[in-house]
């Protein structure tokens, strides 16, 4: 095993413990940024105008804002110093003088109050010129309006290999976009401090990109700005490249100034305003074999990157890589485009792209299973990689043999031919309510395919008392990453948890760091506590050699005791041991380094080893269906993760079922609707609340939900032999979807292909129920009578799945 | 008079300065308690969620969990609240905040003080756990009826990261309160008493008249002041659309508002009775309204709505109206010079408007008994729990022993620019036996009821057929002795 993957004994990682700030999360003392301002009367808010155009020149008259009692000031494009951009790509004006989306912020108010600030909003006057917009794919692929990169996954001669397969398929596969919907919308407070420093606390995955984006809006350099990231009321990818505006807004002002500013969205300004998932446009043509094997594929995919490219590029990128998600694929040609359109930039959302390419090839086998005769089931387990298979882009699948291992398990503790006899029996029963279960795999990369980005460091500090406190790179979502880290720092230092403190993440502790997204956290981060604490154990231990009269390879550090190899001789106090290496002027604190080995990728060629290593899961969902409404019930799902050897146990089952309840609402709930009219509200979201916009609630949580980690798992180039869990979970949900769409058949004529509009929502189930029904009807078969075509509303994929 | 004050947590604290608009939620942050949080200032994540010390019915307290963002900061005049720093301390956790926190149950920790406070609320429900002596142990599992937890007390509560189920496990693994629970002892104490209160800032003036002479004399005078009860729809319209009123008159206070009744001829529930109480009070009488109220927006929110406010916003997806038009409810409307009852399907008279005249306030619902022995309440909407009607249904319906339909009264929601009866429907069922080829032809008429229109909840076309499959769903759920009586 890799010094990285070994795990000394005693090890505080692998044990089971609540999240760091649980105490101070129950009891409403956890400090998130916009607490810091509250009751402050120094502060001033921030308060947007906001086009109520999607394309249109703007022309501002700020005037009758500044006759508004408690109105300090406007923000426009002529106050920024710097350069006039929010964005990495330098696409994205701070203050357009066009704006591009209905929604784009245009001036912002600095008030007394939010009072002050939003009536400042309300009074200016802002003329439009409109210009044409496009709001849709559909519209986008029909003007050619893409941006960025179109790149292309390529192995093998699909073209011929679909020639002379036995059967070929071909579809349109849509899927919807998400909203993060973390719970505290974006917050940024800034305020200059008496050296001319710029601190900025920011909600933000990203710190040292918000500093670097405050840094070029100021026009000063890195060092001026400071931005402090302290907890996050949760991110999800949309708190990596979104912050980076506001915070500049309030550090703009806070310059302007010289008081405080803080920026707090209202929820209606955070969906309005910021980006979401991207929806995906496919079309596809599939070839398999007699038995159902899968022979090639080529599809198009292209995404709604909205006015701007933000991540774009590579969440397209990864959504190409997963589009064979768990599965063999020998000819394959994928094909991927990102349409500009007057939207919200959409941007990372947990699995960046992955699920959406998933999307593609689950939705293809949940049609395609009933016209090739084959059990749903069946059909994706012949086609699961096997070891020694290559992905299309030329990475081994290491460890392929756990997707079999998970997958067979799954069945068993789910029972599910068991349980899949009741349910033909119950459906047989039962006119009006269907239920299925369906199964289904994930296979997901883990590392930043920027390559790049797969650095991190750490700052450790030993104090002589020996108590330690750790600085490191990474942000605290929620996810658990703090919790993760004083366990790391622990195990690695041999002291005990109460002896490890962790500071909040600060751009002037650890410079230059990566995002904290593509599950990479804790890989990252934690390697780079790791090399941090080993330095520094490995400059005390000649000390506790010396002290303890043994050998210095011989010294063991645990549970806040330095001693020899027999744990019941002579042993000394960790903080002995570190108030004694101070005496000898041995330096007691470090900075940890890590970058991932290993990686090898060409964005261009869309070849290589972009992954350290995949996660793999499989998940059983069992749905029940109301044939009268399409609302669907979700009875029990049972999941089998890998989360490699886990850090912390309590942290990665929660993330497991987070991400799966996720992506449950991304597949059967969450529904963003936007107005494609040409009316005058064209390009406006129409679910721009939390009345509108409807997430998971206690009613979607499954009745029965067993979740497990495979067993002896160690991965052996992480961090003591964990694995990544933030999104890999997430796609788990795709068993929901294919369950639906299983009930969804049994309204139907045997062997019915069913085409499901997604989200999955009631009406989108319903009018699919109809759809079956009125084939069942055509067949002579008994059932219900059906009712008329569903209309463009319901959101069916346009082109029908076609049998040659 | 300017003593207005609040007692948070235990601590008095003065609301002076309070504009009439300021939400509890901002007035808590601005002292300093940032455990509540604002996710959505519209009631629907629960992210503020505080206790509030209310009457139980009897004299003795509840503690009742509301959306912090919806109530009004000065309706809060001389009562107490609890927040989740006042339940615990990181260094000595309230049972439901160690329940949390043990199980996993926050990631990101922002909804949690909410959660909490659901959580306690529910933990403290009179007739959920009795506490005292025999109060159970640590160790003690919930095992009967009398301590379980009912979920349903989370579901106006959102949670982004942890999927629910630890939130789950930690409520259900809850025992019951300490004998020496401050918070349980103070349940056999009345409740704060009621305090009229006055108070201007900003220009604008919070109002909550002594008695209901009071408020009808002021609306009088100043009939177009805004009328508040629980404030849950008020409260969004101030907080998402900056709606601000001059004059803001409270009125779910007054007890002449708040009578329950029943007699031979029917029930009258006062029109600012609590949803809440409102089930309580009519504890399984009125089937057709236990069908409704757990499916009515959240406990959160029927911890503060009314009746009456429900009815007065006028809202065409408003699910009481539907239920009570199908109950044959009548409104008793009240005003300086007088009363007068309106039957409900005369009431509404287009989007938002009805009968009532400026200065009029509703006083009372009558719900005429007996009551139809066939009921159903179907409400279609994206989410099972807490989520806004596409469309609502509601049936009454009277068949005979002959197996003959001798009355229908069906009430729809979200079809038209009202709440409206189903009178085709109704007519086509009378006198025919209740039957499929019956209950098809009456579904296909009532499919053709109300002007449907398409929107981002649902498209014209489905909330048709929903209307349709509501009553072939009804005649397949009917048990047949609901139908027709031995």
């Amino acid at each position: 095993m890799s010094d990285l993957a070994a795990r000394p004994e005693g090890a505080m990682v692998g044990a089971a413990l609540p999240h760091e700030s649980a105490a101070r999360h129950a009891t409403g003392t956890a400090v998130y940024t916009d607490d810091l301002a509250a009751g402050r009367h120094d502060v001033l808010t921030a308060w947007p105008v906001q086009s109520e155009h999607a394309h249109a020149l703007v022309s501002l008259d700020v005037g009758p804002a500044l006759e508004v009692p408690g109105v300090v000031r406007v923000l426009t494009a002529a106050d920024v110093p710097g350069e006039n951009d929010a964005g990495a790509k330098h696409d994205e004006p701070l203050f357009p003088a066009e704006a591009m989306f209905h929604g784009h912020a245009l001036a912002w108010i600095l008030g007394e109050t939010p009072e002050a600030a939003r009536l400042g909003a309300a009074a200016v006057r802002v003329g439009y010129e409109p210009l044409p917009s496009i709001v849709t794919v559909g519209e986008a692929i029909e003007a050619g309006s893409f941006q960025g990169i179109a790149p292309t996954v390529r192995r093998g001669d699909a073209q011929a290999a679909l020639a002379g397969a036995p059967h070929v398929f071909e579809g349109v596969s849509e899927v919807n976009g998400q909203e993060h919907f973390y719970l505290e919308t974006h917050a940024s407070l800034a305020h200059v401090d008496s050296e001319g420093q710029v601190f900025v606390e920011s909600s933000t995955q990203h710190p040292s990109e918000t500093q670097e984006i405050v840094a070029h809006v100021l026009g000063v350099p890195n060092h001026r700005v400071t931005v402090q990231s302290l907890r996050l009321g949760g991110g999800f990818g949309g708190k990596e490249m979104q912050p980076h505006g506001f915070a500049a807004i309030a550090a703009l002002g806070a310059t302007l100034t010289g008081r405080p500013v803080r920026v707090r969205l209202t929820r209606t300004q955070d969906l309005t305003m910021t980006g979401k998932r991207h929806p995906f446009h496919a079309t596809w043509r599939a070839g398999f074999d007699e038995e159902g094997r899968i022979l090639a594929l080529e599809a198009t995919l292209t995404s709604n990157g909205g006015w701007c490219l933000d991540l774009s590029e590579p969440v397209l990128g990864r959504a190409l890589c997963h589009v064979d998600n768990a599965y063999w694929i020998p000819d394959l040609t994928v094909q991927g485009r990102i349409a500009k359109t007057n939207l919200t930039s959409q941007t990372a959302f947990r699995g960046f792209g992955g699920p959406q390419g998933m999307f593609v090839i689950e939705d293809i086998l949940g049609r395609v299973a009933p016209l090739l005769g084959i059990d749903p089931a069946e059909l994706r387990e012949r086609n699961l990689y096997r070891p020694g298979q290559t992905t299309p882009y030329g990475q081994p699948v290491r460890h392929a043999e756990r997707l079999h291992e998970e997958w067979a398990r799954v069945r068993a503790e789910s029972r599910f031919d068991e349980r899949r006899a009741a349910i033909a029996a119950f459906n047989d029963a039962h006119p009006d309510v269907k239920r299925a279960l369906a199964i289904t795999p994930v296979k997901f990369g883990i590392s930043f395919t920027f390559t790049a980005y797969n650095q991190a460091g750490a700052l450790v500090h030993v104090y002589k008392d020996g108590s330690v406190l750790v600085n490191h790179g990474g942000t605290e979502l929620g996810q658990g990453l703090h919790t993760k880290m004083l366990q790391v720092a622990a195990t690695a230092l041999g002291v005990r948890m109460s002896a490890v403190r962790l500071a909040p993440t600060r751009t002037d502790k650890v410079p230059n760091t990566s995002a904290t997204a593509a599950s990479s956290g804790a890989d990252l981060n934690g390697a780079a506590v790791k090399d941090a604490c080993d330095q520094i154990r490995g400059r005390m231990a000649p000390v506790a050699a010396r002290l303890l009269g043994i050998d210095e390879a011989d010294v063991r550090f645990a549970a806040g005791r330095v001693s020899g190899p027999d744990p019941d001789g002579t042993s000394l106090g960790f903080d002995e041991v570190a108030e004694a290496a101070y005496a000898d002027r041995v330096q007691l604190f470090a900075a940890g380094f890590y970058r991932t080995e290993g990686l090898g990728w060409e964005p261009g060629a869309m070849q290589g080893h972009p992954f350290k290593y995949f996660a793999y899961g499989v998940a059983a969902s069992e749905v029940e269906v109301d044939g009268f409404t399409g609302a669907t019930r979700l009875l029990r799902t049972d999941i089998v993760h890998d989360v490699g050897d886990s850090l912390s146990p309590i942290i990665d089952l929660g993330q497991v079922e987070g991400a799966f309840m996720q992506g449950v609402g991304w597949l059967a709930l969450e529904e963003l609707r936007w107005d494609t009219s040409d009316g005058p509200g064209r390009g406006r979201l129409l679910t721009q609340s939390a009345s509108t916009y409807k997430l998971p609630s206690f009613s979607e949580l499954p009745d029965e939900l067993n979740v497990h980690f495979l067993e002896r798992a160690t991965e052996d180039g992480a961090v003591y032999g964990s694995k990544a869990v933030g999104e890999p979970p997430f796609m788990l949900a795709f068993s929901v979807r294919e369950a639906i769409r299983e009930a969804v058949a049994a309204f139907g004529p045997e062997g019915y292909s069913v085409e499901l509009g997604s989200p999955a929502t009631p009406e989108a189930v319903f009018w699919a129920i109809e759809a079956a029904r009125a084939a069942r009807e055509a067949t002579g078969e008994p059932g219900a009578p059906s009712t008329p075509a569903a209309p463009e509303l319901a959101g069916l994929p346009a082109a029908a799945l076609r049998r040659r | 008079m300017d003593d207005w004050t609040v007692t948070v947590n235990g601590r008095s604290r003065s609301l002076h300065d309070v504009a009439p608009h300021t939400s509890a939620l901002d007035w808590l942050r601005a002292q300093g308690l940032t455990g509540a949080k604002e996710g959505c200032a519209e009631g629907e994540c629960g992210a503020c969620s505080v206790l509030l010390a209310t009457p139980d019915g009897a004299d003795g307290t509840a503690w009742t969990a509301v959306n912090s963002c919806l109530v009004p900061a000065a309706a809060l005049d001389g009562q107490e609240v609890v927040t989740a720093e006042g339940l615990g301390t990181p260094e000595s956790m309230h049972p439901v905040q160690a329940a949390l926190a043990a199980a996993g149950g926050s990631q990101c920790g922002y909804c949690t003080p909410g959660f909490a406070c659901s959580m306690a609320a529910e933990f403290y429900r009179a007739g959920r756990a009795t506490g005292g002596a025999d109060a159970s142990t640590d160790d003690a599992a919930p095992t009967d009826d009398a301590v379980a937890f009912d979920l349903h007390a989370l579901a106006g509560n959102l949670c982004r990261c942890t999927g629910y189920r630890p939130i789950r496990d930690a409520a259900e693994g809850l025992g019951v309160p300490d004998a020496d629970d401050p918070l349980a002892e103070r349940r056999s104490h009345p409740a704060p008493a009621v305090v009229a209160t006055s108070l201007e800032a900003g220009g604008a003036r919070f109002v909550r008249p002594a008695s209901l002479d009071d408020a009808l004399a002021r609306l009088a005078d100043e009939p177009d002041a805004t009328v508040i009860a629980g404030s849950t729809d008020w409260g969004v319209e101030v907080n998402l659309r900056g709606r601000r009123a001059p004059l803001t008159v409270a009125i779910d206070r007054l007890p002449e508002l708040r009578a329950f009744a029943v007699d031979d001829a029917g029930i009258e529930l006062g029109a600012a009775l609590t949803l809440s109480e409102v089930g309580r009070l009519l504890d399984g009488r009125a089937p057709l309204l236990d069908d409704l109220l757990p499916q009515f927006a959240s406990p959160l929110i029927r911890n503060r709505a009314t009746l009456g406010g429900n009815l007065g916003t006028a809202s065409p997806i408003g699910d009481a109206a539907p239920a009570l038009l199908a109950l044959e409810a009548r409104l008793v409307l009240v005003a300086a010079d007088g009363e007068r009852e309106v039957d409900l399907a005369e009431y509404f008279t287009g989007y938002r408007t009805t009968v009532r005249r400026p200065g009029e306030l509703i006083r009372a619902v009558r719900i005429p008994l007996p009551l139809a022995p066939l009921t159903g309440f179907h409400k279609v909407a994206k989410r099972r729990y807490d989520d806004i009607s596409s469309v609502a249904v509601a049936f009454a319906l009277d068949v005979g022993a002959d197996g003959v339909v001798a009355s229908a009264r069906i009430g729809l929601g979200g079809v038209a620019a009202t709440p409206i009866r189903a009178r085709a429907t109704e007519a086509v069922l009378v006198g025919r036996r209740w039957d499929l080829d019956t209950v098809r032809d009456a579904a296909s008429v009532l499919g053709s009821e109300g002007t449907p229109m398409s929107d981002h909840r649902a498209s014209a076309e489905y909330r048709a057929l929903m209307l349709n499959r509501s009553l072939l769903k009804l005649y397949r759920s009917a048990r047949p002795e609901e139908v027709v009586p031995a």
